[in-house]
């Protein structure tokens, strides 16, 4: 099955990805995703599906450490992210809640908005049409915790983290 | 724990910025940047609008606090509540407070990081974990903070440790003293500017003040300093200790880096040379002089926050506004950053000042820094805060301009009702 890429620029704020007026404690549990890109790209919570994929420029997620704005994107039903790079805060929020930060600089720029892809998780693998792009995964110690299914469930599982 | 012996790092042979003194410390041997470590955890601090999420996480753990007296919870950002879904929250986290015995502080008490510096929490050479990205705040008095997610923060809270990458760092020198009417703010804003948004991402930032910059840079400015260097996407920003921290607190001596530490750059800020900053929607690292905006026209002023809530800061706004009314059409809003800051102000009669000169008082704590309550920006309005962003949407209307600056600029700005020019600002 092929997924929607949906493509953002450089310096994409968790205020852009969910703005604060629309956390969960202000519109509710069971809400607040439907606002994700709410000012940025209004249609993005109606259309996007699960499995699609995010693309970002460099410094992803940068500003508030809100972690309901990854979690939005996790409701959405958004497994994995490729960016040029990230900001600290929220790739760590992407590891704990488990969704893969993918790193590629040479794949966002070779991906469009709307491009039509498929991405095989455990290989590390993009394909779009006949063309295959090769994803670097994580470091082996995210790796083991998203393994688990997420930072959080490896600590669960384990009663420690990874490596420890 | 570290904090009471004054041992030096285990093994330390390599030249050390501070940031790696602090983490080998931790981490009990040597470690160097780009290392994955997992260390002790010296404080967890949480808040209002994040401890349901943290509470969940660790019922899901199924665990309570690895020692109650390493957590703290404030009530700040949304406080006092401005809906039901917010009261709720709160007196969720209150009773979750109760049941656990860890430090708790009420609605009104003040913003988180201004809380933990007052109360003595926050120590020089800690580790302080908080989920709120400003906590590389504690960096004033030489603590790694660092901001995390509502996950990381249960995790530091159920198991006493986190994991981080021990990071490079960026020497920041600023060196003198700066001319009357600059800040530390104008020098936070250039440092951001200098640097961008993204300048520090995954490194500390480690701010040398010298030259008589060491004298002129207390608590107050340094925590101004190390709050800021989050919006240049950094993981720490930690102050070297010197003048008013060496009287304020203990510091232990191995908390300086290394005399030929490898730092990632170097950045040099001449205070004797800098004039009043002003950082320009949407982007904090947008900085330019203010005297180039001179004559835009004002709606809303805004002084208070995390950044420059304090007693000096709020000084400086009355000593522009002494005996003065604000302008015609324009309104500003004063939020201290503690109910200590509130009490030195009103001894002081500095609230009196503010208050005859038309600003209206607000509860300490956030305010409407993240645009949640207590003053939002409606559409197309122009702000001119003392807060440290001015993202899109960020106090409000997405179509509001915020403007950040010194204290003393946002009262300029509020007296004449527009930016204020270099004859005002000098
Ligand atoms: S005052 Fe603003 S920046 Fe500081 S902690 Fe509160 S919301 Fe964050």
């Amino acid at each position: 099955m092929t997924a929607r890429v949906w493509k953002f620029g450089d310096d994409i704020n968790t205020d852009d990805i969910l703005p604060g007026k629309y956390a969960p404690f202000m519109v509710g549990e069971d809400r607040f995703h439907t606002f994700a890109f709410a000012h940025l790209r209004p249609e993005f919570a109606r259309e996007v599906k699960p499995g699609d994929l995010l693309v970002f420029g460099k410094n992803a997620g940068l500003g508030s450490s809100r972690e309901y704005a990854p979690e939005a994107l996790k409701k959405l039903g958004i497994r994995a992210t490729i960016a040029k790079s990230y900001a600290r805060i929220f790739f760590r929020n992407l590891v704990n809640l488990g969704i893969v930060p993918f790193v590629s600089e040479e794949v966002v720029d070779a991906l469009a908005d709307g491009d039509e892809a498929r991405l095989d998780l455990e290989a590390g693998r993009l394909y779009r049409g006949n063309e295959v792009f090769t994803l670097t995964p994580p470091p082996a110690f995210l790796l083991e915790a998203l393994k688990a299914g997420s930072m959080l469930e490896y600590v669960k599982r384990h009663g420690r983290f990874p490596a420890e | 724990m570290s904090l009471t012996t004054s041992r030096k790092p285990p093994g330390a042979g390599r030249p050390q910025t501070l940031a790696e003194k602090i983490l080998s410390q931790k981490a009990g041997r040597p470690v160097k940047p780009g290392e994955l470590v997992v260390v002790e955890v010296d404080h967890a601090m949480t808040i209002d609008s994040i401890v349901p999420t943290v509470i969940a996480r660790l019922e899901y753990l199924g665990k309570d606090p690895f020692d109650p007296r390493r957590v703290s919870l404030v009530f700040d950002h949304v406080a006092p509540p401005a809906n039901v879904n917010v009261a709720n929250a709160q007196k969720q986290g209150r009773e979750w407070a109760r049941r656990t015995g860890v430090n708790f502080f009420e609605v009104g008490r003040g913003v988180c990081h201004q809380v933990l510096v007052e109360e003595g929490i926050a120590k020089p050479g800690m580790l302080i974990v908080g989920s709120d990205s400003h906590s590389t705040t504690y960096g004033a008095l030489a603590a790694f903070g660092t901001g995390m997610g509502a996950t990381d923060i249960a995790l530091a809270i159920a198991t006493g440790k986190t994991w981080l990458k021990v990071p490079e760092s960026v020497k920041v020198v600023m060196k003198g003293r700066p001319r009357p009417g600059v800040s530390a703010k104008d020098a936070a804003l250039e440092m951001v500017g200098r640097l961008g948004a993204d300048g520090a991402t995954y490194m500390a930032v480690e701010i040398y003040l010298e030259d008589g910059a060491e004298e002129a840079f207390g608590l107050s400015e340094r925590m101004t300093l190390a709050n800021l260097t989050m919006e240049a996407g950094a993981k720490a920003g930690l102050v070297v200790p010197s003048g008013e921290i060496l009287e304020r607190y203990p510091v232990p001596e191995w908390l300086y880096p290394d005399p030929n530490a490898r730092y990632a750059k170097t950045l040099e800020i001449d205070l004797t040379e800098l004039t009043p900053r002003l950082s320009v929607p949407f982007y904090v690292d947008n900085v330019h002089p203010a005297a180039a905006y001179a004559g835009t026209e004002v709606d809303f002023v805004f002084i208070g926050t995390c950044t420059n809530g304090r007693i000096e800061d709020l000084r400086a706004a009355a000593e522009v506004l002494k005996g003065k009314r604000i302008a015609d059409g324009v309104r500003m809003l004063v939020v201290p950053a503690s109910s200590e800051v509130l009490k030195q102000a009103m001894a002081e009669g500095v609230l009196q000042t503010l208050i005859e000169a038309g600003a209206t008082i607000g509860t300490p704590g956030c305010g409407p820094c993240m645009g949640r309550h207590l003053g939002v920006a409606a559409d197309g309005e122009r702000v001119v805060s003392t807060a440290n962003r001015n993202f899109r949407g960020r106090m409000g209307a997405a179509s509001a301009e915020v403007y950040l600056a010194s204290p003393r600029t946002a009262a300029l700005a509020a007296l004449t009702g527009r930016i204020p020019g270099e004859e005002e600002n000098p």
